[in-house]
C-alpha cells in the first residue's frame, strides 16, 4: 500500500480526540502523575502529556495487561463451573502518543505470542487497538533504537504516525493501515490533502551505538563469558528493567481464590527474579544473579533473532532510566560488543 | 468463543494409586466426550494440571497412548499444587492442559533393543514409553528395565514391576541405595549408575532410556559410554519449570532451547549441544 500522507493542523489533534471519543472509543494516553508518564483512560485531551522524551512504562499493557484473568470458575451445588474470559466484546481502543520504540515493540510481542501455538487472549486485546504514533523530535543519552534496527520516525507498528513539524508546528500524519484509515474515515476533514515536507529534517538524531548483527553473531559463542559476572555484580535482582521493557513477556500463572469461586491469572514475571526458574526439588537452573543477566541479554539479542527473527529490544532504553543500581543496558551491549573471546 | 490456550479439560478422577510414601497415581478420563473424541498424545508428551484456587502444576502423561479414553500421571507431593491435587478425591474434578512438548521417538527405534534405566520418582515420565513399547513388543528385541529407589518403600508402580518381573520378555532388575532393603528384598543393592555397569547391558543395536534425579544421570551416561552406546542412542527428558507449556512464559529454555517445544525429550547428542543451564 502506498503511504498516504496528510497534514493535521496541530489544533486539530483536539478535535479528532472528541470525534474519537463520540465514536466510542477508548482512548489509552500518556499521562503525567509524579514525575511519571504512564498510559491510562484519557478522559480529555488536556490530560494528555506531550512534553516526555519517553513515557515511564511502555504501552505494552493495551495488549498484555500487568495482571489479566484468563478463566474464572466456581464450586457450588452444580459442581465445579469454569468459565473463559470473553474475547468477543472488548473495546475498540486507541493507543495515543506511542513512540516508534513501543510501537514496534508491539511487533517483538506478537513475534512471542504467536509463534507455534496462537495466543488468543492476545490477539483478541491487540486487535481492538489502533496505535497512534508520535515520532520523537529529541532523544536522550539512554535512547538507542537506531542500534538495533529503528528510528525516531519508525513507521513499523503504528497505524497511523504522526511527526511535528517544528515546535508547535503541525503534523505530518501517516497513514499506515486499514485501522488507520478507517480512523481517517471518522474525520476525514482533519486530515488534509497538501504539500508536505519531508519528516526527516523534523526527527530526534539517534547516533548508532553498537552493531546489533556483530553483538548476536557474538552472543552466541558467549555463554560462559565472564562479561556476565562482571556486568551483573550491581543488580539487585528487582525487576523494575521487565516491568517497563515493551517487548518482556514473560509471566506467571496464578489462582486466585475468594471462597468457593475465583479466577486464574496471568500476570508479568521477571527473568531477573531468582524464583523465577526454580524448581520445587530445591534445584535452580539459572541459581546466580549472572546467570539471569545472561538469559535477559541472550534472549532478547541471540534467542529471540534466532528463533523469531526479530530482536527482543527496541532501544527505548527505559530499563537503563529505571534501574536502581544505575545498570546501562546500552554501556553493557557496548562492552559486549567491545570485548574478545 | 475464539480458543483460550489456558483452558483446561475437565477431568474426573477415575481412580488413585498409592505408590510410595507421598506419591500417588491419577487415572484421569475426559468429563465431556467432546474432548476425549479430539484428544491425542504420543509417549513423551506432557501437560499441566490443575485444582482450581491453588493453580497448575506440570507432570508427564504416565499412562501409553496405545489404551484410549483416559490418562494418567504419577506425581509426589511437594508443593502447593501436589499438596490439593493429593488431598482430591476419587470422583473430583481437576484441569488438564495438553499434551505439549515433543515425544520420544519411538517409530525409529523399531527392530532395536530397548534399555530403560529410571531413578525414583523419574520412572512415571518413561512409564508411557515402556507400556507403548511392550504393547507393541514385537517392534523391538530384547526390552530390559533397570529401576532404583532410594528405599524399597520408595520404589513406585510396585503392582507393575511384579507384571514385568513375570514377564518373559522383559528384563526387570530393581535395586534400592545401600541401606534402604527390607529383609526380604531379593533385588539388587546399590545405586543406579553402580548397578549398571555390574548388569553390563550390551550396546549393539540398544536404544537407552534414562531418567532420574540429575545426580544419577550424571554418573549413568559415562557407564553407558563405556558399555559402547553412542549418544545418539541414549535419550533423557529434562523436566525445567513450566508455566503455560507451549513457549511463551519464558522459564523452562535452556540456552536457545526450549524444554516446553523442543523437548521434553532429548539425546545425549542433543544434550551435549546445550550449555548448563538444567
Amino acid at each position: 500500500m502506498n503511504i498516504d500522507k496528510r497534514l493535521v493542523r496541530r489544533d486539530s489533534l483536539e478535535k479528532l480526540f472528541d470525534i474519537l471519543k463520540q465514536n466510542s472509543k477508548k482512548i489509552y494516553a500518556p499521562f503525567l502523575k509524579n514525575g511519571k508518564t504512564t498510559f491510562r483512560d484519557a478522559e480529555s485531551f488536556a490530560m494528555i502529556s506531550t512534553g516526555h522524551i519517553q513515557t515511564t512504562e511502555s504501552s505494552k499493557d493495551i495488549a498484555f495487561p500487568r495482571t489479566e484473568k484468563i478463566l474464572d470458575y466456581s464450586k457450588g451445588k452444580d459442581g465445579l463451573v469454569v468459565k473463559g474470559i470473553d474475547l468477543e466484546n472488548l473495546p475498540g481502543v486507541i493507543l495515543w502518543g506511542v513512540r516508534p520504540c513501543d510501537a514496534v515493540g508491539i511487533g517483538a510481542l506478537s513475534s512471542i505470542f504467536n509463534w507455534d501455538y496462537k495466543d488468543e487472549i492476545y490477539n483478541s486485546r491487540l486487535l481492538q487497538v489502533t496505535v497512534f504514533g508520535f515520532s520523537c523530535n529529541k532523544s536522550d543519552e539512554y535512547c538507542f533504537c537506531t542500534s538495533v534496527g529503528g528510528t525516531p520516525g519508525n513507521t513499523a507498528g503504528s497505524d497511523i504516525l504522526f511527526t511535528r513539524m517544528g515546535e508547535d508546528g503541525d503534523y505530518l500524519a501517516e497513514i499506515l493501515t486499514d485501522k488507520g484509515i478507517t480512523v481517517v474515515l471518522m474525520a476525514p476533514d482533519l486530515f488534509e490533502k497538501s504539500e508536505i515536507a519531508e519528516k526527516e529534517k523534523f526527527l530526534a538524531v539517534v547516533p548508532v551505538r553498537f552493531n546489533n548483527k556483530e553483538i548476536s553473531e557474538k552472543l552466541d559463542k558467549f555463554f560462559e563469558s565472564k562479561v556476565w559476572n562482571d556486568q551483573s555484580l550491581i543488580c539487585l535482582g528487582c525487576g523494575a528493567c521487565a516491568y517497563v521493557c515493551p517487548t518482556c513477556a514473560c509471566f506467571d500463572i496464578q489462582d486466585e481464590a475468594h471462597g468457593k469461586s475465583g479466577s486464574r491469572i496471568r500476570c508479568w514475571d521477571s527473568c531477573g527474579f531468582s524464583h523465577f526458574t526454580l524448581h520445587t526439588s530445591g534445584h535452580n537452573p539459572r541459581a546466580i544473579q549472572s546467570a539471569r543477566w545472561r538469559q535477559r541479554i541472550m534472549h532478547k539479542f541471540s534467542y529471540m533473532p534466532e528463533r523469531l527473527s526479530v530482536f527482543g529490544c527496541t532501544g527505548c532504553g527505559r530499563c537503563s532510566r529505571a534501574c536502581p543500581a544505575d545498570m546501562n543496558i546500552l554501556e553493557n551491549l557496548i562492552s559486549i560488543q567491545e570485548v574478545t573471546l | 468463543m475464539m480458543d483460550n490456550l489456558y483452558m483446561p479439560y475437565p477431568m474426573r478422577i477415575e481412580r488413585i494409586t498409592y505408590e510410595a510414601p507421598g506419591v500417588k497415581t491419577f487415572m484421569l478420563k475426559f468429563v465431556n466426550e467432546a474432548d476425549q473424541d479430539k484428544f491425542s498424545y504420543k509417549a513423551g508428551q506432557f501437560g499441566e494440571y490443575s485444582v482450581y484456587g491453588v493453580g497448575e502444576s506440570t507432570f508427564c502423561i504416565a499412562s501409553t497412548p496405545t489404551r484410549k479414553g483416559y490418562i494418567e500421571c504419577t506425581f509426589r507431593q511437594t508443593g502447593k499444587v501436589t499438596n490439593a491435587l493429593s488431598g482430591c478425591e476419587e470422583g473430583s474434578i481437576i484441569g488438564f492442559r495438553g499434551p505439549y512438548g515433543n515425544v520420544f521417538p519411538i517409530d525409529e527405534w523399531k527392530g532395536n533393543s530397548l534399555l530403560f534405566i529410571a531413578g525414583g520418582i523419574a520412572l512415571p515420565p518413561m512409564r508411557c514409553v515402556i507400556w507403548n513399547a511392550l504393547d507393541l513388543r514385537e517392534n523391538f528385541k530384547d526390552v530390559t528395565i533397570i529401576y532404583g529407589a532410594r528405599t524399597v518403600k520408595d520404589l513406585v508402580y510396585k503392582e507393575e514391576l511384579k507384571d514385568w518381573e513375570l514377564r518373559k520378555d522383559v528384563k526387570l532388575i530393581t535395586t534400592v541405595d545401600p541401606g534402604g532393603e527390607s529383609p526380604d528384598w531379593s533385588g539388587e543393592i546399590g545405586f543406579v549408575p553402580t548397578i549398571v555397569e555390574k548388569i553390563a547391558p550390551s550396546s549393539k543395536d540398544t536404544i537407552a532410556i534414562v531418567c532420574g534425579p540429575p545426580v544419577m544421570i550424571k554418573y549413568t551416561f559415562p557407564v553407558l559410554a563405556k558399555l559402547g552406546f553412542a549418544d545418539e542412542n541414549i535419550y533423557t527428558t529434562l523436566e525445567n519449570r513450566m508455566k503455560c507449556g507451549f513457549g511463551k512464559c519464558g522459564r523452562c529454555n535452556v540456552g536457545k532451547v526450549y524444554v516446553c517445544k523442543d523437548g521434553p525429550v532429548f539425546s545425549l547428542a542433543q544434550l551435549k549441544e546445550l550449555p548448563d543451564e538444567y
